[in-house]
């Protein structure tokens, strides 16, 4: 059985994106998580996966080529339908991890809809160019679109939002529609430090390990623990996440921000953490970001240490629910036993959805992060 | 290996570890911390590259001393010339931590 293979929704802002290379040829076997195309969006050229094994049948998009999210790009032989990104919220239930997320978009896989008002040239148009007609206002007879509508809508796709855009959206979005409540909690991070300096004093520079590996899987083992911060906060309310992927927000030199994922965080060693993280890193400022890792944050940590801040106030990426931020990890008097002495203390913060939770929770889940860091040893 | 050699793999290194940064745009004795939002991830991955290519050890306490090119270059010179890296380190002006 032939299945397509989609533009995937690499966001929940992506409207578009363009296939820069194809990875594959016709008769090429392919198997789930093989990099198949390389596709640019406002977030910079992004690795994409195929969801299913198979074989390539046939490519449909040129390189060069911009097209609609759920645009066909391939076609494949195989027995999936549909790539885990993209499922049908309603039906998949408990919703993947990145339903909510995509649901917005859905409809964009199915270019025309029989019983859609617009001329036939226009359906023609639009089935070449791979443009959903939903959505379309027509300017023909009781609102019919017409072939120029089309025209203005394939225009538009060719010009991705910029990076910022797609920031200034989604965070507006948060602003608008997510009533935050911060909570922050300064930490004793005197064995986290020393644990720290132990391993890295005696592991070659690759196995070294920077605190925000430390940070990344205390924030997911919370994660896990303690239900309402990890999921997506949808049309039906919050549906929590079942793996934990923390969204690790990176700089990229020139003012730009992205937030891929570590995939179940919660499930790895602060090792195995700083590995990936050292790798994410290095391909999202290279530009090889990956799909999966790009969709599929279910919370977010933020880490502005580095710049020197005490207190980070995090804005939520909807349809997240919770953003972890931390502070710069600095010497204080910090009082222990009655005796007052010098320790590396490190503010964390909290910022979630209190449609989803109240303090109370938000304070325990502070407290929990802050318990992992105490034993560094078992994260 | 002569300076001007141990230089340009230092700064091809240094490309590998950060490709969207302009090379015209280097200025040799400026961090690269204040020139390209040089991060902790940034310099552990320049950290690992030097490892690699000069077989030298680094110490995460010598990491203040890869800052710029030109005191990167230093340091490697220093490391693979045969002097311990920890002598490599003190001989420059910047104070070791205890």
């Amino acid at each position: 059985m032939a299945v397509e293979f989609l533009m995937p929704s690499l966001g929940p802002d992506m409207e578009s994106g363009t296939l820069v290379e194809w990875r594959v040829k016709p008769g090429d076997v392919v198997k789930r998580g093989n990099v198949i195309a390389l596709v640019e969006t406002s977030k910079g050229v992004i690795d994409v996966e195929v969801f299913t094994d198979g074989t390539v049948l046939k490519l449909l998009v040129e390189p060069g080529t911009t097209v609609p999210v759920g645009a066909p790009l391939a076609e494949l032989s195989g027995t999936a339908t549909e790539a885990p990104p993209r499922s049908e919220g309603p039906a998949a239930t408990p919703a993947p991890a990145a339903a909510a997320l995509h649901a917005e978009t859905r409809e964009a896989a199915h270019p025309v809809r029989p019983g859609f008002k617009a001329s036939p040239a226009a359906r023609a148009k639009a089935l070449a160019l791979g443009i959903a007609l939903e959505g379309l206002t027509g300017s023909g007879p009781d609102g019919a679109i017409t072939l120029d509508d089309v025209a203005r809508q394939a225009a538009s796709v060719t010009a991705p939002p910029t990076l910022r855009d797609v920031v200034a959206k989604a965070m507006s979005r948060s602003k608008r529609e997510i009533p935050h409540y911060y909570l922050s909690l300064t930490c004793d991070f005197t064995a986290s430090q020393a644990w720290l300096e132990r391993h890295n004093a005696a592991a070659s520079v690759v196995e070294r390990i920077l605190p925000a590996a430390l940070f990344v899987a205390a924030v997911a083992k919370a994660a896990r623990a303690l239900p309402g911060f990890n999921g997506y906060y949808g049309d039906r309310g919050f549906t929590q996440a079942e793996a934990v992927h923390v969204g690790m927000a990176i700089a990229l030199r020139g003012g730009r921000l992205v937030a891929p994922a570590l995939l179940d965080a919660d499930r790895k060693t602060a090792p195995t953490l700083m590995a990936e993280l050292r790798d994410l890193t290095a391909r999202v400022r290279s530009g090889h970001m990956r799909g999966s890792e790009m969709s599929q944050a279910t919370i977010t940590v933020t880490s502005l240490g580095e710049e020197g801040v005490d207190v980070v106030l995090p804005v939520i990426h909807p349809p997240q629910v919770a953003i972890v931020g931390v502070g710069s990890i600095v010497v204080r008097p910090w009082v222990v036993g009655g005796v007052v002495s010098a320790a590396p203390v490190v503010t964390l913060s909290l910022a979630a959805d209190h449609r989803v939770t109240d303090g109370r929770t938000g304070a325990r889940f502070l407290a929990h992060i802050r318990d992992a860091l105490q034993t560094p040893e078992t994260l | 290996m002569n300076t001007m050699d141990v230089e340009s793999k230092v700064l091809t290194l240094f490309l590998e570890v950060a490709p969207d940064v302009d090379a015209g745009q280097l200025e040799r004795a400026a961090p690269f911390r204040d020139q390209f939002d040089f991060d902790s991830m940034d310099t552990l991955n320049f950290a690992i590259a030097l490892n690699r290519e000069f077989a030298i050890e680094i110490p995460e306490t010598d990491y203040r001393h890869l800052a710029s090119l030109k005191q990167a270059v230093n340091y490697v010179r220093n490391a693979i010339s045969g002097t311990a890296a920890h002598n490599a380190s003190s001989s420059l002006p910047a104070t070791r931590s205890p």
